[in-house]
């Protein structure tokens, strides 16, 4: 297991937790609203050019661009394929 | 039609039905709203088009008049940003002013329903009268994506119909479940989970033959390369301004030469005096002037409204964030800064949807330093008459350059305001919390020639509107103030040195000599505040009355480039850069931050950049000369 962050691209993976920092994270909250919950298939579609940050994710139907320190907010799976 | 059906019209036709477009951002709710009501909102590639409540209405075929709100789009009623605040307090009744409507129609993009069915199991909680709209049914047709809407109707409870709103008969069966008696609102036992509930109606009615669509993952390995992307996204940028120069100049000739003619006749036909003054140099060489920008402003809304409708700008976004967020912006900003380059007002409230207040009060204060379209017609003026036409490497026009660094100036400049910015929160020893992106990057789309065409001619609607408003009295008041009172006999000099506008431009001379302004751009630039363009057509007016000869009264170019020294053009071109020249821009600054504060920070900071850099390029370009 390990962060979205350090996911390769391309790599499919299923997440299995969404890490809150603190009682009220507003960004964990949103990131389980826009589907990052346990179970959901994810997949790292690009890095942004300085530092591969932001990261952009694919999950669902659906791209979101995450900055890092999102991303690591989010536990994964790699599939071994 | 059947005898209830027909009673039942008859009844409901008197009492209007309230409905409101929600759902995710960027599922087509504006199309439709544009759809049902006839209306020409705004619609984009984009999350975040709409950020305020819009109200429309249309006459449904029983002769029920229905009330349709288009909501700003959001991803859950726990808002995050301003824009999604005010969809959640109308679903919940809690808007101040906005009544909660009948039927809440909750749009959905069929080909993305694994996130926006959990906003809708969100919707049927609240226990209000509802109908699902599957938009894009077309699109998800395409994509083989097989929808079992009786299965799906039934599970959540309420009515369902597919919609494509691009097509002319693409809400037809919205309409029509509009039309009937609404539905009750719906019940049942609801699964606490909201995504395992999503996972199961997907799982039950919902066949998909591939999560993402081929060309999306195929254009994003390129666009959204590392180097390729970067290098694409500047080239792109660069061929805008350098076609914004280039391609609309035969255009802007035939134009202006019409004007010169035009100018020319009235000259003849119109007998000598004070109203052959008040058409000539006043109407014609004023207003006349800025209509030949048009073709340049519709140029540079060609490239903005193909690349909104593609789906590109949030690419770009995510290209840039990392340099906007070392900047103390984010990669949310870059869509309401790039909206600025057509006008710094709809950019300003497009921050609605940066949900960081900070952050979002950052890009407001820089916004103004995006190069808007009126700033163009100033801009053309000076490097028409001032900058040598000629090639550089035989490939980039030498003016089509001098406009992408005038642009360019106004990038950096903003880069370094906001990072002034933060570096001062920092000093002040604000905590730095995090920021939050979270940007949904949507499917590529081939922009609808008709939409991109309406737009444009919604686009010289409005220029030519302000043209003949705003531009064309300002042009009439100045002609009266540069006109009277007139000189007595026996004056010397020009009769405009007399009048009240003269006398004023003369006076301000004192503060503005030391940058190189002379009597007459100090009189054009009161106007200026008005609108930018007024600039032009008062620098015009001002000198076709100053003019002792008939045929200097049309030709403003030619007169400045042989009247003004090089260093006072360069002076004004950075006096433009940086100048808050347009009141508009100062009262959406207030009323998007509620504080006189801020505007007046914005303005004085603003002035205070102009008139520096105008100092600094007076001077040193007065020296070298």
């Amino acid at each position: 297991m390990h962060q979205l962050t350090d996911l390769p691209r391309n790599t499919n993976a299923t997440i299995s937790e969404v890490v809150a920092h603190g009682d009220l994270d507003p960004i964990a909250v949103r990131l389980a609203e826009l589907g990052f919950v346990p179970g959901e298939p994810v997949r790292v579609v690009a890095k942004g050019p300085v530092g591969g940050d932001p990261v952009l994710v694919q999950i669902g139907y659906t791209r979101f661009a995450l900055r890092r320190s999102e991303a690591a907010r989010v536990m994964v799976c790699a599939e071994t394929a | 039609m059947s005898a209830p059906a027909t009673s039942f019209s008859a009844v409901v036709a008197a009492a209007p039905l309230s409905i409101a477009l929600v759902g995710n951002p960027n599922c087509g709710k504006t199309a439709l709203f544009n759809r049902l009501t006839g209306s020409r909102q705004k619609v984009a590639n984009y999350a975040g088009v709409t950020v305020e409540r819009k109200e429309g209405r249309f006459l449904a075929p029983s002769g029920r008049l229905v009330r349709v709100l288009d909501l700003p789009g959001a991803y859950s009623l726990n808002a995050t940003s301003a824009d999604e605040a005010i969809t959640r307090d109308v679903c919940l009744g809690l808007h101040a002013v906005e009544a909660r409507p009948d039927l809440m129609v909750c749009v959905a993009d069929a080909t993305n329903l694994r996130l926006h069915l959990r906003f809708v199991l969100e919707l049927i909680r609240i226990g209000r009268p509802m109908v699902l709209a599957l938009n894009m049914s077309d699109a998800a047709a395409r994509r083989g994506i097989l929808i079992d809407r009786d299965k799906l109707s039934r599970a959540l409870g309420i009515p369902i119909v597919s919609t494509v709103a691009v097509q002319r008969n693409g809400v037809r069966d919205l309409i029509a479940q509009l039309d009937r008696a609404p539905p009750p609102p719906p019940t049942g036992q609801h699964d606490a989970n909201l995504h395992a509930e999503v996972r199961r109606l997907l799982a039950d009615c919902v066949t998909m033959p591939r999560h993402t669509a081929v060309i999306d993952d195929t254009l994003d390995r390129v666009v959204l390369h590392p180097v390729w992307g970067l290098a694409i996204l500047a080239l792109l940028m660069f061929v805008m301004f350098q076609a914004v120069f280039t391609g609309a100049r035969p255009f802007m000739d035939g134009i202006s030469n019409g004007m010169q003619l035009f100018g020319t006749w009235l000259g003849a036909t119109l007998p000598d005096g004070p109203l052959r003054s008040l058409v000539q140099d006043g109407i014609v060489a004023g207003a006349g002037t800025v209509i030949t920008f048009l073709p340049q402003i519709l140029l540079l809304f060609l490239f903005i409204l193909v690349l909104e409708e593609s789906g590109y700008l949030p690419r770009a976004a995510f290209l840039l964030d990392r340099l906007m967020v070392g900047a103390g912006l984010t990669g949310r900003s870059f869509i309401p800064l790039l909206s600025s380059f057509a006008c710094a007002i709809p950019g300003i409230m497009a921050t609605r949807t940066i949900q960081d207040r900070r952050d979002r009060l950052a890009t407001i204060l820089v916004a103004p330093l995006m190069t808007c379209s009126a700033r163009l017609p100033v801009y053309t003026l000076l490097i028409a008459a001032f900058i040598a036409d000629r090639k550089v490497w035989g490939l980039f026009s030498l003016q089509g350059l001098v406009l992408f660094a005038l642009y360019a100036a106004g990038i950096v400049s903003a880069l370094a305001v906001s990072f002034a910015i933060k570096l001062w929160r920092h000093r002040r020893g604000h905590e730095v919390e995090e920021h939050a992106l979270l940007l949904e990057l949507p499917s590529y789309r081939i922009p609808h020639v008709f939409d991109v065409a309406i737009g444009l001619w919604e686009r010289s609607w409005i220029f030519l509107r302000r043209v003949g408003t705003v531009i064309l009295s300002l042009t009439v008041v100045l002609w009266f103030l540069s006109s009277f009172p007139a000189a007595p006999a026996g004056f010397t000099g020009p009769a405009i040195d007399y009048s009240l506008a003269g006398r004023i431009g003369h006076a301000m001379q004192y503060v503005f000599a030391p940058i190189g302004f002379n009597w007459q751009i100090c009189v054009a630039l009161i106007p200026g505040l008005a609108a930018r363009e007024v600039a032009v057509s008062s620098l015009a007016t001002v000198y076709a009355l100053s003019a002792n000869t008939e045929q200097a009264a049309t030709q403003l170019q030619p007169l400045i480039a042989a009247q003004w020294p090089l260093a006072t053009a360069l002076s004004l071109l950075a006096w433009y850069v940086f100048a808050p020249q347009c009141l508009s821009t100062l009262a959406v600054i207030r009323r998007e931050t509620n504080s006189v504060k801020t505007m007046a920070i914005a303005a004085g900071y603003l002035f205070a950049l102009a008139y520096l850099a105008s100092l600094v390029t007076y001077q040193i370009a007065h020296a070298l000369a």
